[in-house]
């Protein structure tokens, strides 16, 4: 018997705002437990909510991002359940109207291209946090209230590597409009999943399992290879799924049963009362639209077709927004693309490894490495002495000021190189004989010469160019 | 008085909202409940069809905070209301989440 897979990702994302979504308390991590909060956070009596506009923004430029319909009237619902992390007692969520439905992702998975489609996506608050201990539970309220966006897929995924893909994909589209870190080791970006299959042919879905604790992309590909191995062999053997959720076992590569599903959830859902109603207008929109970043398809694209980088390359470049960001501000400061691009992917790339630095905490700037990129361009200095100048650029040194203060400008003048050129000329006759005697090796030993001369500063085209024609007359 | 909700529902409420309930509570919150449910299908009476859900009572719309972060300075106090705290923490009972969400 074949099967054929269905995945379904639930993906939370947590927005990186500077307030919570509905109190002004501080969005920040590491800070002593329970210091960002307020009665509002700790669900005291009487307290009212109040809506962030910096997350109902967020929302939109996710939707915009996934291809996503804009809920233009949604309300907030309550989801009811009694946990110490929840201090009110209920999660303020989106049920009825989600922020925004039907969109897509494009995936490609081995050449094949495909695209995904994303039932819905809400705006909703996280929960504290709790430590269990041995006797007592603690509880940290400093994430209470930070905003989440939650993007259920369409139950589109056909296989491990389609999931893989498919994260890969949400992640960068939303790293990219900066709403989000999207870093699932920080647990900024955190996937829920659905997996059931089906004999090829049947309609029905078969009965679905959710795992649990994938905490990287690579596990969530691994989970679902197993699980689906596992699902083939119940059926095989003649047993049945069961609706339940499963932990992977990061050690083991395995799924562990870790609970039978009995019945619905019963959250008990209602229309939020204490937040006023919203109205989302297509000005509004359009204005977020006219401002989102570009996304990183397009970039690779445009770096493809319209600077001729290699697709390998292009993809370098834009695996962090910032890297993309500094390579179009590169670009625009008029640097050669290609000379860019590498720059980017070997030297700053070499340095930000070193120092275990994002590019933001260094003081490298694009103009400083396109004013480089010039220098080169035009003979001023070599590329040997470029990595002095690199190195001064990550001292925040200016370029042109650097290579002036160390003396390092390329001798390139021909009227100060020629006397040089004649005295070596004049002080190497044997030389001179052995070339027009046909040793071209020769003329490395004369070049060696007048770079000593010169202590290193000549410009080897330069030299070459006139030492041929000095020794040619 | 006719029965508005059984025994069943009002024990599953009670265990969703963490509630133990006794032999002797469970008729007594049955009626209770019974009697609150009579009056809200009172409301049923009324004609609603050609009205839009509401689900705020406030005349507001778009009414939303800059994303500005304030701390408000309440942690101290926060704490000192809590029933139980450690190191900065609030201590409960364990309590290990079934439903995992």
């Amino acid at each position: 018997m074949n099967f054929e897979t269905t995945i379904g990702l639930e993906v939370h994302v947590e927005l990186k705002t500077n307030s919570k979504i509905f109190s002004p308390s501080p969005v920040q991590y590491g800070v002593d437990p329970n210091l960002n909060t307020n009665v509002i956070d700790w669900g005291y009596p009487g307290v009212l909510p109040s809506t962030n506009k910096g997350v109902v923004k967020s929302g939109i430029m996710a939707a915009l991002a996934l291809h996503a319909e804009v809920e233009k009237h949604p309300h907030f619902d309550r989801k009811n359940y009694f946990y110490p992390d929840n201090p009110k007692a209920y999660q303020i969520t989106q049920k009825d109207t989600p922020d925004a439905h039907d969109g897509w992702i494009e995936i490609e998975v081995d050449g094949k291209k495909k695209k995904i489609g994303i039932e819905e996506m809400h705006i909703e608050e996280d929960a504290g946090k709790n430590t269990h201990g041995n006797k007592f539970s603690y509880v940290d309220l400093n994430r209470q209230g930070t905003p989440l966006i939650e993007i259920v897929s369409k139950p589109d995924i056909a296989s491990p590597d389609e999931a893989y893909a498919y994260l890969e994909a949400l992640r960068e589209r939303i790293l990219f409009t900066g709403i989000s870190d999207v870093k699932m080791e920080e647990g900024s970006m955190r996937v829920d999943v659905n997996v059931s299959i089906r004999p090829y042919g049947q309609k029905e879905f078969g009965t679905k399992v959710e795992l649990k604790n994938l905490n990287s992309f690579n596990y969530v590909r691994k989970g679902l290879a197993y699980e689906e191995k596992r699902q083939q062999r119940v059926i095989m053997s003649g047993g049945e799924i069961q609706q339940e959720t499963r932990r992977f076992d990061e050690t083991t590569g395995k799924t562990i049963l870790m609970r039978v599903k009995e019945g619905a959830d019963d959250y008990r859902y209602f229309p939020e009362p204490d937040l006023p109603a919203l109205d989302i207008t297509d000005a509004w929109i359009n204005e977020i639209n006219d401002s989102m970043p570009e996304m990183p398809a397009s970039r690779r694209q445009r770096y493809v077709n319209e600077f001729g980088l290699k697709d390998y390359d292009a993809m370098v470049l834009t695996q962090t927004k910032e890297m993309a960001d500094f390579f179009d501000a590169m670009i625009k400061l008029g640097a050669d693309p290609k000379m860019a691009s590498n720059y980017l992917q070997v030297n700053v790339n070499a340095y930000l490894n070193d120092e275990q630095k994002d590019l933001s905490e260094t003081e490298i700037t694009p103009e400083n490495l396109s004013t480089m990129i010039k220098l080169i361009e035009d003979g001023t200095i070599s590329s040997k002495m470029a990595k002095k100048v690199f190195k001064g650029i990550t001292e925040g040194k200016e370029p042109k000021k650097f290579v002036e203060d160390n003396g390092m400008v390329q001798l390139s003048d021909p009227a100060q190189l020629q006397p040089i050129i004649d005295e070596v000329l004049s002080n190497n006759p044997q030389s001179v004989e052995d070339f027009h005697n046909g040793k071209d090796r020769a003329i490395g030993f004369l070049v060696g010469q007048i770079m000593k001369q010169t202590r290193g500063k000549a410009n080897p085209q330069v030299v070459n160019k006139l030492l041929m024609a000095s020794i040619n007359k | 008085m006719s029965e508005k909700i059984s025994k069943e529902t009002v024990s599953h409420v009670a265990s969703l909202a963490k509630l133990e309930l006794t032999d002797e509570q469970l008729p007594y919150f049955t009626d209770q409940l019974g009697s609150i449910m009579g009056i809200f299908d009172s409301l049923n009476d009324v004609d609603t069809s050609n009205v839009e859900p509401t689900f705020s009572v406030t005349d507001q719309i778009n009414v939303m905070r800059e994303d500005v972060a304030d701390n408000w300075g309440q942690r101290d106090a926060l704490l000192d209301n809590a029933p139980d705290v450690s190191d900065g923490l609030i201590r409960t009972p364990t309590i290990i989440d079934e439903s995992g969400d």
